[in-house]
């Protein structure tokens, strides 16, 4: 299992485990699941138009990603956010059925693009993957107050000069980073999965923004261990493992939400005062 | 008209099939999709959607007819999606999600049990991006096992759906179960993109779910009209794709045709995209900020 053919897979699905967990914090904040789902499966289509010119996957799913988000917010200025999020998504995906008619030979590579592939990573496909790793990590640090405060009360960042449709786009543009540098391990259709549940199972343990978001990061670093070592030992795709074990992240945040509740717990306002402390809020009853 | 019609276009087999599949889907989707837009559940349709790939893939691997493996993934989705949802926008996507992911990794785990012969990831490929001129004479009883169902709730229970999708509170106190319509919305959503998954692919499922829908409630006045409307734009993009489709069979750089799917879904976006430039009004009940009257619920 650490055989040396291993260790860019262990190497490679942390750094993607550990931006999943941070970004995927603001995605569950922001109730942002279908963009989250949207954009990875949209960059997708990128990847086969690399491959139809001939140029790198990476470079394909980037330009799709950054596309496909940017298309969303534009798109969305004035309607439904869910529509324009299903309208973008089918046109970057018809433009993906597009570029396979043109190509014969696909199905294998285009297959280990959906569900994910671990053991193909060379070594010099790590760096790339780190150096965006870091880029989105050092975004998500700039952009935290903004982002934390436009996500829990948008009026409040409104009145303090935050734009808020700037931060939306940042945002967008982050996830978009994101999706196109971790698609390739865990494939466009479950990315998703380790961006949504371990960052919920995260939310429903604690209130405080910096804990849950190195829960998160915690809780998807163990996903996708489990999910190699498992599905080395067994030889099944590693998407089912990401797949259910987001769920069942997920489903053990519902049940640790349920416990929480049907116990004497906190009082709202103090909780409020947790979050806005962290977002450097003064208490509460100051703007 | 040969310019638009290329030769042998009425003559052929295929053709004919797809017109008249394609167009029942298209049919059954755009009526669904106006109650889908509404209620603002585009993600859950999308969702549903993506999971046929495991309906096919377990109906595959089990051995039962896939008629039963897409419907019976599609009603069980619907139904676990339902359950576990909070009921809150947030929380519900977030619901969605999770369900999506569960099942898509049980796809993986399927296609890989019976991925001995090839011929499997291109069924997925085939699932995802679907091919209307490969369905076959049999689809037609096919289409009416779905599409009658999933128009048959929406006729059944169009008031009380219309009314829990644009004012829940008003719905719930003139003593409509609003949780229980919500659940028949999402059994025929259901049932409405099993269907176009099944014979038209998966992105178009989503594409004439939520398109012509968005576009119709855009431009119609009243909820009457607009579920009309959706239903006679998607029959339109659709036919009109199949015209285009079979014209490029003559095009670059293969001459083999460029996908269906590919002209559908530019047709709608285009059309979107038209229709808000003539109606940028905006969306109040998406944004949350103002109460409005139920009709500006309705703006997509």
């Amino acid at each position: 299992m650490f055989a040396p053919f291993m260790v860019n897979a262990w190497v490679t699905a942390s750094i993607v485990a550990v931006i999943a967990g941070v970004v995927g914090f603001f995605v569950v904040l922001r109730g942002a699941a279908f963009v989250a789902d949207a954009v990875p499966q949209g960059a997708f289509a990128g990847a086969a138009g690399a491959s139809l010119l001939g140029i790198n996957t990476l470079i394909g799913l980037g330009v799709f990603a950054l596309a496909g988000a940017l298309g969303i917010g534009w798109l969305g200025r004035n309607a439904r956010r869910d529509v324009s999020t299903a309208l973008i998504l089918v046109v970057m995906l018809g433009l993906g059925a597009l570029f396979l008619s043109f190509t014969t030979e696909y199905s294998e590579q285009i297959f280990s693009l959906l569900f994910g592939e671990v053991l193909g990573i060379a070594t010099n496909e790590i760096l790339p993957i780190a150096v965006l790793g870091v880029v989105c990590v050092l975004a998500v640090g700039v952009l935290y107050r903004p982002l934390l405060l436009t996500s829990l009360a948008p009026e409040s960042g409104a009145a303090r000069g935050i734009r808020l449709a700037w931060v939306e786009l940042a945002f967008l543009v982050i996830v978009a980073v994101a999706a196109s540098m971790t698609l390739p391990v865990v494939g466009a259709l479950l990315i998703f999965s380790l961006m949504i549940g371990p960052p919920a199972a995260a939310r429903s343990l604690t209130s405080s923004p910096l804990a849950a978001i190195g829960l998160s990061v915690v809780f998807a670093l163990v996903t996708v261990w489990v999910a190699i070592a498992v599905s080395f030992e067994t030889n099944w795709p590693i998407g089912f493992f990401v797949g259910v074990g987001g769920a069942v992240c997920y489903a053990a945040g519902r049940l640790a939400g349920w416990w929480r509740s049907t116990r004497p717990r906190p009082s709202a306002a103090d909780q409020a005062g947790v979050v806005r402390e962290q977002a450097g809020l003064g208490p509460v009853g100051q703007p | 008209m040969t310019w638009l019609f290329a030769p042998g276009f009425f003559a052929s087999s295929p053709v004919h099939v797809a017109l008249v599949v394609g167009g029942i889907s298209a049919l059954v989707c755009g009526i669904v999709g106006t109650f889908t837009v509404l209620r603002g559940q585009s993600y859950s349709g999308h969702a549903l959607a993506d999971l046929s790939v495991t309906g096919g893939s377990a109906s595959f691997l089990a051995n039962i007819s896939p008629l039963v493996g897409f419907a019976g993934t599609g009603v069980l989705a619907a139904g676990v999606m339902d359950m576990i949802s909070n009921r809150q926008p947030r929380g519900r996507d977030l619901a969605t999600g999770i369900v999506r992911g569960a099942g898509l990794g049980l796809a993986a785990l399927f296609l890989y049990w019976d991925a001995t012969s090839s011929s499997t990831t291109g069924a997925t490929i085939t699932i995802l991006f679907g091919s209307m001129f490969t369905v076959g004479n049999d689809a037609v009883p096919l289409v009416a096992a779905f599409g009658l169902p999933a128009l048959a709730v929406v006729a059944v229970l169009y008031r009380p759906l219309l009314l829990s999708s644009v004012s829940p509170e008003l719905a719930a106190a003139r003593g409509v179960r609003t949780r229980l319509a919500g659940l028949a919305c999402l059994l025929a959503i259901a049932l409405a993109v099993s269907l176009a998954a099944i014979t038209v692919g998966a992105i178009l499922a989503t594409a004439l779910l939520v398109g012509p829908a968005a576009i119709a409630l855009r431009l119609a006045s009243t909820p009457g009209r607009a579920t009309l409307a959706a239903a006679a734009i998607a029959v339109a993009a659709t036919w009109l794709g199949i015209v285009l489709a079979y014209d490029s069979f003559t095009w670059p750089p293969t001459h083999d045709g460029w996908p269906v799917s590919f002209f559908i879904v530019v047709l709608i976006f285009v059309a979107f995209v038209a229709a808000q430039a003539i109606r940028p009004g905006r969306t109040l009940r998406a944004r949350g900020t103002t109460p409005g009257s139920p009709a500006d619920g309705m703006r997509a």
